[in-house]
């Protein structure tokens, strides 16, 4: 004991032994090493590009791409840039997220609810649906549902239909479309206006309960609105539409519009997978609403299916947001597996094509990187934003 | 004298009414208790005649068990082709790794699982001796057996490896290398250190934001950029540090939840009894917070163990690659091939995911009774 109080005595000169002293000798020292293992990539990077006479810069974006897409959401030929194909594989990523999340959520939603059922088979079918679709990996699932279902489809000659309006074929499902002559774009607008005053609506008659009768009774009906206004503007621009129904044409179909296999197959394999984790997240958050908040509501006399909707829900939102956006972010991120059955998608096109077709290997990887990062940033900022305006109804 | 009857043994039980017990009462009060109820219900069992029959004729009454080739598959009505699987199943384990060597797998998977069951029994084995066992000797054991080129030991291209044997081999690096650099990572994230925490948080928040495809797509085109002139990495240990540096990073975000789960007073008496940072974090801290975390750290195996199969997009045969590649055998050529194998692959991940996340079940169970007492 006293040999050790020595040693601290004797010490107390040495600099080290001041926290603030030896904090910023650490630092220093561990912002030297990344620094210098970060510069020694950096210039083996460049040694080796140089050697390799890999050009640099990002340049290329601005040059031909050359190859064809087959799902485009904008303006794409052969003769665009590389940049544009960037651009379509993004809007291609985006769209499979967005549809995805959308289908997840409704069917997590209702397997979650489902697994809690006092229904004794619905609650087991929930169960086995979470527990085998958790535990198969999403990769897999995904060459299921492309290989083993799509492509095993009939060909064109010998399609599925529906009505004759719908075709389901190995190359994809067609239906037709619908173009209102000249005007398509102010009906759309007026839809758009019409659901957002509908809403306004609503949400005015919400926050002030002095309102007049009259004002709320007009605000019941005020979805009408989302339909009167489009057909308004149909009416006026002289009621002329035409359907494009798609058709057989050789070895395949043409027009209406057609979601490709590969599309299809990206989409019912990320929301079943995701869908399953949801439910999971959903079940928690059900069950951390205390019983008594159920029972409450029943004694306050509300019927089961209001309590869950006033009562229960509205509480568990609360607890699923958090983890409802990490699966959310993991979809996104999850689409990447795209490039395994070769859908247009960011990496697909861009880490795929355009980097074996330019060899611009670090230009390329951190410009989707980068494009992932903003995506799981601003889906994060926005989920956020939702939870705090969720959490300020708690008091 | 009035004569009294006092019974001196209980009447016997009687059994309960019929409205009580049974299938009928049982049936009323879980799948018929109201309208809607009973509605759901037949939608259950209509979803069941749907899928089961079909189902089950595919698995077993329409499969072909044994068969010499692919022929014996193709035919209207046929099911799935486990004669297939059958044919294939050393290939699905070991990939092309040669026939003669392959006791070199199998006595590192049987070190591994010698190792590691012991340590998954609670209170019941000294773990020191398994848990150092499973970090010094096996991986070094594992470095020399499964390559080969040492004591005499025919080498085997990692090219050669292939199979579960692959899947296994990134799981269980990715798993070991993840936990120590992760709780490194969260200690980094939680440090008073400015530098250091922003270091770590960059990091972490890097490897979060990305897919593990374009991780893997690094690891293949762009480490060999990063090394000096003449220096290379095998594919498949570039494929290795890319699942490290990402599965490490999710590590540290759960060990982040176990460290911020330790009450203050902890790292407060550490403090007080004079221990330095490391001492208290190695033997206060660390073992309370990484108990607590376990049904997490489990959650995240389950997870890389899921996400080995992206590999494949890098041109690494695991156990989904092997069996995909498969089906171009002419020999093997049927209408079947391809959901067979799926189904076979989709039920090997199963066993091993489903039975880690009963295990992670357990231990919840566990660590909330131990904390209530």
């Amino acid at each position: 004991m006293s040999d050790r109080f020595k040693v601290t005595k004797a010490a107390a000169g040495n600099p080290l032994n001041n926290p603030k002293v030896r904090s910023f000798v650490i630092q220093l020292a561990v912002l030297t090493l990344v620094g210098s293992i970060f510069w020694m990539l950096v210039d083996n990077t460049i040694t080796n590009l140089q050697r390799q006479n890999i050009a640099t810069g990002f340049g290329f974006l601005e040059n031909t791409a050359g190859f064809g897409i087959v799902q485009t959401l904008v303006e794409y030929s052969e003769q665009s840039s590389y940049g544009r194909a960037l651009l379509v594989g993004f809007l291609n990523t985006l769209l499979v997220a967005v549809i995805g999340i959308v289908i997840a959520t409704i069917l997590g939603f209702t397997l979650g609810v489902a697994r809690l059922s006092s229904n004794w088979l619905v609650s087991k079918i929930a169960t086995v649906y979470i527990e085998v679709v958790r535990n198969v990996p999403l990769l897999l699932q995904l060459f299921f549902w492309y290989f083993s279902v799509l492509r095993a489809l009939p060909r064109p000659q010998e399609s599925h239909s529906l009505l004759d309006l719908f075709f389901l074929n190995n190359r994809g499902i067609y239906g037709p479309a619908l173009g209102i002559e000249g005007s398509t774009l102010l009906v759309l607008v007026a839809a758009l206006i019409g659901t957002a005053s509908s809403y306004g609506l609503k949400r005015y008659v919400r926050l002030n309960p002095t309102v007049t009768d009259g004002v709320a009774q007009f605000a019941r009906f005020s979805p009408v609105l989302v339909l009167l206004l489009p057909c308004l503007f149909f009416l006026s621009a002289g009621m002329a539409f035409h359907v494009d129904v798609p058709a057989l044409k050789g070895f395949g179909f043409k027009g209406g519009w057609t979601l490709i296999p590969e599309l299809i197959a990206l989409v019912l394999a990320l929301s079943i997978y995701t869908a399953a984790f949801i439910a999971e997240n959903v079940r928690s958050g059900i069950l951390s609403v205390s019983k008594g908040q159920t029972e409450a509501a029943r004694a306050l006399g509300l019927k089961p299916a209001r309590v869950l909707r006033l009562v229960i829900i509205p509480q568990a939102l609360r607890v699923v947001i958090p983890p409802l956006t990490s699966q959310y972010l993991n979809l996104t991120k999850n689409s990447s597996l795209a490039v395994a059955i070769a859908y247009p998608d960011l990496v697909s096109v861009f880490s795929g094509t355009v980097l074996n077709q330019t060899g611009q290997a670090v230009e390329v990887i951190a410009i989707t990187m980068t494009i992932y990062l903003g995506l799981s940033l601003f889906t994060s900022l926005f989920m956020n934003w939702y939870n705090r305006h969720m959490a300020l109804v708690e008091r | 004298m009035t004569e009294t009857y006092v019974r001196t043994t209980s009447s016997p039980t009687l059994p309960a009414p019929v409205t009580h017990v049974g299938w009928v009462p049982w049936t009323r009060v879980h799948l018929f208790s109201s309208l809607g109820n009973g509605l759901l219900t037949l939608v259950g069992v209509f979803v069941l005649a749907m899928t089961l029959p079909g189902l089950l004729d595919w698995l077993f009454f329409s499969a072909v068990f044994s068969a010499e080739s692919g022929v014996a598959c193709v035919g209207e009505g046929k099911g799935a082709c486990w004669a297939f699987v059958d044919a294939k199943f050393n290939q699905f384990v070991y990939g092309r790794y040669p026939g003669a060597e392959q006791w070199r797998v199998n006595l590192t998977i049987f070190l591994g699982t010698a190792g590691l069951v012991p340590l998954l029994v609670p209170n019941r084995f000294p773990k020191k001796w398994f848990v150092g066992f499973l970090l010094i000797p096996f991986p070094i054991i594992a470095f020399v057996l499964l390559p080969g080129g040492a004591f005499g030991l025919v080498p085997v291209e990692t090219s050669d490896w292939g199979g579960l044997m692959v899947t296994l081999v990134v799981a269980v690096t990715g798993i070991a290398a993840s936990l120590p650099l992760g709780v490194l990572l969260a200690l980094g994230r939680g440090s008073q250190m400015p530098v250091i925490r922003t270091l770590s948080v960059l990091f972490i928040e890097l490897w979060r934001g990305v897919p593990l495809i374009t991780v893997l797509f690094m690891a293949s085109v762009m480490l060999p950029l990063f090394l000096p002139e003449g220096m290379s990495f095998d594919k498949l240990l570039r494929a290795l540090i890319g699942v490290a540096l990402f599965s490490s990073a999710y590590m540290a975000e759960v060990v982040r939840g176990g460290l911020a789960a330790v009450p203050v007073g902890q790292y407060e008496a550490g403090k007080a009894l004079g221990l330095t940072y490391w001492q208290s974090m190695r033997q206060i801290i660390l073992p309370q917070a990484l108990t607590t975390v376990i049904p997490g750290i489990v959650n995240n195996f389950i997870g890389l163990f899921k996400d080995t199969t992206l590999v494949l997009v890098i041109g690494i045969f695991d156990l989904l690659g092997i069996v995909q590649s498969n089906f171009t055998d002419p020999n093997w050529a049927s209408p079947q091939t391809a959901t067979t194998g799926y189904v076979f692959v989709a039920f090997v991940f199963w066993i091993f995911c489903f039975s880690m996340s009963r295990y992670s079940i357990y231990m919840e169970r566990r660590l909330e009774t131990d904390n209530d007492s």
